[in-house]
């Protein structure tokens, strides 16, 4: 098969808002849900000053570690999980999904959710991991976070709040900087 | 104006400077100072490898329950005719394997005819046309196909330093068949004046990776006295569920 260059990203621009939010967009279960948990954080620029004009993603499974592959995400009728939600963040960079926590892909993984980053500023999309707190043996053999430093690796790991909630946020650069993740056969 | 803000001279030098020794890169830099907003908003640290796993692995799914048809015609949905060049931008979305990317979102937002966004922050003093929003989305074909109606955008000026002017352009953000292939991108006209002044342009720094993202003129498109056309493929990253690993670059 051939071999094809990708095409280079870009920007999303400041100009989203009207676009690529829609009506739920951010709450992958409703909110009254017994098992819902809300997934928050900031986005912060190198000078640790929140990010107004940024949009998450985050792709998920659901608390059996099943990836769903349905649709149903743009109209939400709140019974169908499909395991994908976008955000954009406020006037002083804050996210907010209403989700599950998710199971490992495989028995005895790390589970996590994957976040994609987009911002005015930001010239190509990053990719990065919001790990589950709690399982200490699981996050401990998790080959990503087996090969960082302590601090970079923390950062990767979502903090669970005295509310249940779970916190994650995001550095584009600076002393806290996230880490961010390139794939294989991506350029 | 007045204004503390460099001229497009400057910027232009800045961007020969990064333009000189950079070679073959496919896609933008992310840290890339003749775009000023890039500054504080690039990490600075390589990007980490990793494998993908888990929910890495499958994109999210949409279906005809998610949209609507009527919502590919950006010219028909505010109630009348919006002013300017009505164009067709058909194209097909394919993986880094030349396989197409079938039923998935295709999503667009773009400036109208005089280069001017519904959105709050465009302050630009250029008029709003009430018969247009410049949103749209579709799902690809069987054959990874996409088609968008609208009407060609204009140019428009930012902030970025002293004259700054964007190039038209329309806003796309893509999926694949995994979420390791999320992209949003911008799609440009062929022969744009702006295109060597642009720093979000010029970020990409291979004039063979900058052309990716130009549409050509298809004549073949256009309809008799209706409108024109143009044609523009995407190509997503590699899937991982066939990677060889000779191809592991």
């Amino acid at each position: 098969m051939p071999d094809l260059v990708a095409t280079p990203g870009q920007t999303i621009g400041p100009f989203f808002h009207y676009a690529l939010p829609f009506d739920r967009d951010r709450e992958l279960v409703p909110p009254g849900r017994p098992d819902a948990v809300r997934l928050h954080g900031t986005v912060y620029d190198g000078a640790g000053k929140p990010i107004p004009d940024a949009l998450l993603e985050i792709r998920q499974a659901d608390a059996t570690g099943q990836v769903p592959a349905v649709e149903g995400s743009l109209r939400r009728d709140g019974t169908v999980f499909t395991g994908w939600g976008r955000c954009a963040v406020d006037s002083v960079g804050r996210y907010s999904f209403t989700t599950v926590v998710p199971g490992p892909s495989s028995p005895g993984g790390a589970a996590f959710y994957a976040v994609t980053v987009f911002a005015r500023g930001l010239l190509n999309r990053l990719f990065t991991r919001a790990y589950i707190p709690g399982d200490a043996d699981a996050l401990e053999a998790d080959p990503l976070l087996a090969g960082l430093d302590p601090e970079a690796r923390d950062g990767l790991v979502a903090v669970r709040e005295e509310d249940g909630s779970l916190r994650f946020d995001v550095h584009l650069q600076g002393g806290r900087e996230t880490v961010f993740l390139a794939f294989p056969r991506h350029a | 104006m007045m204004s503390n803000l460099d001229s497009q001279e400057v910027v232009s030098k800045e961007i020969a400077d990064l333009h000189a020794g950079a070679e073959g890169e496919t896609q933008p830099r992310l840290d890339f100072a003749p775009y000023r907003s890039s500054l504080l908003r690039h990490p600075t640290k390589d990007l980490r490898h990793a494998d993908p796993e888990g929910a890495e692995l499958v994109a999210p799914v949409f279906g005809h329950s998610d949209i609507d048809p009527v919502e590919a015609d950006l010219t028909i949905q505010a109630g009348g005719e919006p002013i300017g060049e009505r164009i067709v931008v058909r194209g097909r979305v394919l993986d880094g394997d030349g396989r197409p990317v079938r039923g998935q979102l295709v999503e667009i937002w773009q400036a109208n005819a005089a280069g001017r966004y519904i959105h709050k922050g465009d302050q630009h003093p250029a008029p709003i046309d009430r018969h247009f929003t410049g949103v749209g989305r579709c799902l690809t074909g069987d054959d990874g196909s996409y088609a968008f109606t609208t009407i060609k955008p204009g140019p428009y000026p930012w902030r970025n330093h002293h004259n700054a002017w964007r190039p038209a352009h329309i806003h796309f953000s893509l999926f694949g068949t995994e979420f390791t292939q999320r992209m949003i991108t911008q799609m440009y006209f062929p022969g744009d004046p702006l295109f060597a002044l642009d720093p979000i342009y010029q970020a990409i720094t291979d004039q063979k990776a900058r052309d990716r993202l130009v549409a050509t003129y298809d004549h073949d498109l256009s309809e008799h006295e209706w409108l024109l056309g143009y044609r523009w493929d995407i190509v997503l990253t590699g899937t991982h569920g066939t990677w060889m690993e000779a191809d592991d670059a």
